[in-house]
């Protein structure tokens, strides 16, 4: 893994246009993401409310007044599906930094002293070994739901590969001569994890939390599509395409708006994810 | 090796005791008593204590604990709340059909990835490489549901190709067993199948540019020799691992395969068990499916020693 900071990578560049003309994949993945949040924050300045139900225009095909159609409360598809997206970016965003903060947190010193690494090794082993969904939906159904215990039924299954990172990297790192040597000249434990081990996790950090957000982003749909998510009174492309799943053949744009939203937000996340690896650690791009 | 795989051995039965932990505690965790849990909103106080009665809930949490495991040791995993029931039997009962779900995506995952991380490798930089690569980001971005509808949309509303949705048992013939589950493969296998040709054709460009590769080739040995002979077999043991570890995937994808195409398996039992609270069968999928998927990556840690002579223990 690579020992660069991201921000001296980022600044060690000559200028915007040339980093974008030579990282295709984080412009194209970074700029859909941004429209993304800027279109779900901006939601109420022009969707229309997501939630008006109108009888007299059940399932009605995409038109001038319904860009997306209407589905079978007559509901505005096109004011779902943005507004769909502040959840989804929501919990993927929180989860992607909780994630990686707490893989910091327990990661560090894991790595560093044996006993504690043992033990929460297998503990992490255990919270892998569970199947994630199967984890989430009894947590949320369990607790009632609401958006905090989803994110907290998503980061439990989602951690452990950031502490494993983090563990990795330490593990490493710490045999390296500036480690030795900062420790010879009598550096304090505290100080040698945060000022010379810390920095050499935030370049894969960073990389595996951009993966950490796209699986964040599918699980939470498929919470919600399995009705285990966030209450149903909020809008997600989830429980958009749980919805629906009566109409499809009658009203197929009722899922079609969802799940392309779906899949885009997610494959430009990923791409984002492929492209700060490549770019951060130009010995692994070369092999992948 | 014998010292290896016994410590590995040792290593399983410690991380299986702790998803026991973790599954037992996941009901006393949540806020509440248990027992009014389990019931749900509208229970008499007569059935919440009945309940605390049926799961001994009036026990200390250790000793609950304990019986508990012991239990599942003796393949007692407790009785449905809701179809009163032993938990064994209903699993047993639906695990025909989420066999027959995930054998086949592993298969069919299996052959299908590995070949086009092949090719993607062989025409690194191409437009097939490029196609391929492009296909699998597409394939590990796309929800399995969202693939699973637009299946049946086109190929079973659209099309009348394959039935829509539900299971026919293997006795019932092979077409309509088969038939019954090509949708739901595509759908559950496609993110498999991106994950695994990924590592695949990562691994084998990493082979390819080994100098017993340039001496395959400068003997004339024919491009499937050295693909799939030299390269494919030196570049396994990232591609077994990806495959151990991609269970775990499978397994989520499983509980919303079987949701979406209405086929009566073990994730739909959990499913359908989250909603009616029936806590001992949540206990029983979780432990079943972590279980499976604990021996399956000690069965692929054990097996890198016959993929590659050279990894020693």
């Amino acid at each position: 893994m690579s020992d660069l900071a991201i921000s001296t990578v980022f600044l060690r560049r000559r200028g915007f246009a040339t980093f974008i003309g030579r990282n295709r994949r984080i412009a194209l993945g970074g700029g859909v993401i941004l429209f993304m949040i800027l279109a779900a924050a901006a939601a109420p300045l022009y969707a229309g409310n997501p939630n008006i139900m109108n009888p007299m225009v059940r399932l009605e095909a995409p038109s001038a007044t319904h860009w997306f159609g209407t589905d079978a409360l007559g509901r505005d598809v096109f004011a779902r599906t943005v507004y769909g997206a502040q959840i989804s970016l929501a919990i993927g965003l929180s989860v992607a930094v909780l994630a990686v903060g707490l893989g910091m947190l327990i990661g560090l010193p894991a790595g560093y002293y044996r006993r504690f690494d043992a033990l929460v090794m297998r503990v992490m082993d255990g919270l892998m070994s569970i199947p994630s969904i199967l984890l989430a939906i009894a947590l949320v159904a369990l607790t009632h739901g609401g958006v905090p215990i989803v994110i907290v039924a998503i980061l439990l299954p989602e951690m452990p590969r950031e502490v494993r990172l983090v563990r990795a990297i330490v593990l490493s790192v710490r045999e390296r001569p500036f480690v030795e040597a900062a420790i010879a000249g009598g550096a304090r434990t505290r100080k040698v994890l945060l000022r010379h081990i810390l920095p050499s996790t935030f370049a894969p950090l960073t990389v595996q939390g951009t993966y950490v957000c796209a699986s964040a982003i599918l699980v939470e749909a498929a919470l919600s599509f399995l009705g285990a998510g966030v209450p149903p009174s909020i809008p997600t492309w989830g429980n958009m395409i749980a919805s629906s799943q009566l109409y499809l053949g009658l009203a197929p744009w009722t899922m079609f708006f969802p799940g392309v939203a779906l899949a885009v937000l997610v494959l430009a996340v990923n791409l984002l994810g492929d492209g700060l690896r490549d770019h951060l650690d130009p010995r692994l791009a070369r092999s992948l | 090796m014998a010292a290896y795989i016994t410590r590995r051995l040792l290593s399983t039965i410690v991380v299986m005791l702790l998803v026991g932990v973790f599954v037992f505690m996941l009901l006393h965790i949540a806020p509440g008593d248990p027992a009014a849990i389990i019931a749900g909103d509208n229970a008499t106080p007569a059935e919440i204590a009945s309940i605390r009665q049926q799961l001994g809930l009036a026990d200390p949490l250790s000793v609950q604990f304990v019986r508990w495991f012991w239990d599942l040791l003796h393949g007692n995993f407790g009785r449905s709340i809701f179809y009163e029931t032993p938990v064994i039997t209903l699993i047993g009962q639906r695990l025909p059909a989420t066999l027959s779900l995930t054998a086949l995506t592993i298969a069919f995952a299996v052959i299908l990835a590995v070949a086009s991380g092949v090719i993607a490798a062989w025409r690194a930089g191409g437009w097939l490489d490029g196609f391929l690569m492009g296909f699998a980001a597409l394939g590990f971005s796309t929800p399995v549901f969202v693939v699973g509808y637009f299946l049946i949309y086109f190929f079973a509303i659209r099309l009348r190709w394959l039935p829509v949705q539900g299971y026919v048992p293997l006795s019932h013939g092979l077409w309509p067993w088969l038939s019954h589950l090509i949708l739901p493969t595509v759908a559950l296998g496609l993110a498999y199948v991106a994950l695994i040709a990924r590592i695949t054709r990562a691994s084998m460009l990493e082979v390819l540019a080994e100098d017993y590769i340039r001496t395959a080739r400068a003997k004339g040995a024919s491009t499937e020799a050295i693909l799939f002979r030299h390269a494919l077999k030196n570049a396994g043991v990232p591609i077994v691992t990806v495959i151990g570890i991609g269970v775990a995937l499978l397994i989520s994808g499983v509980v919303i395969t079987e949701t979406v195409f209405n086929i009566p398996g073990v994730g739909r039992l959990a499913v359908s068990a989250i909603t009616n609270r029936d806590y001992p069968i949540i206990q029983g999928v979780m432990v079943i499916f972590s279980g499976a998927y604990v021996i399956i990556n000690l069965l692929v840690d054990i097996s890198y020693t016959l993929i590659d002579p050279r990894v020693r223990y």
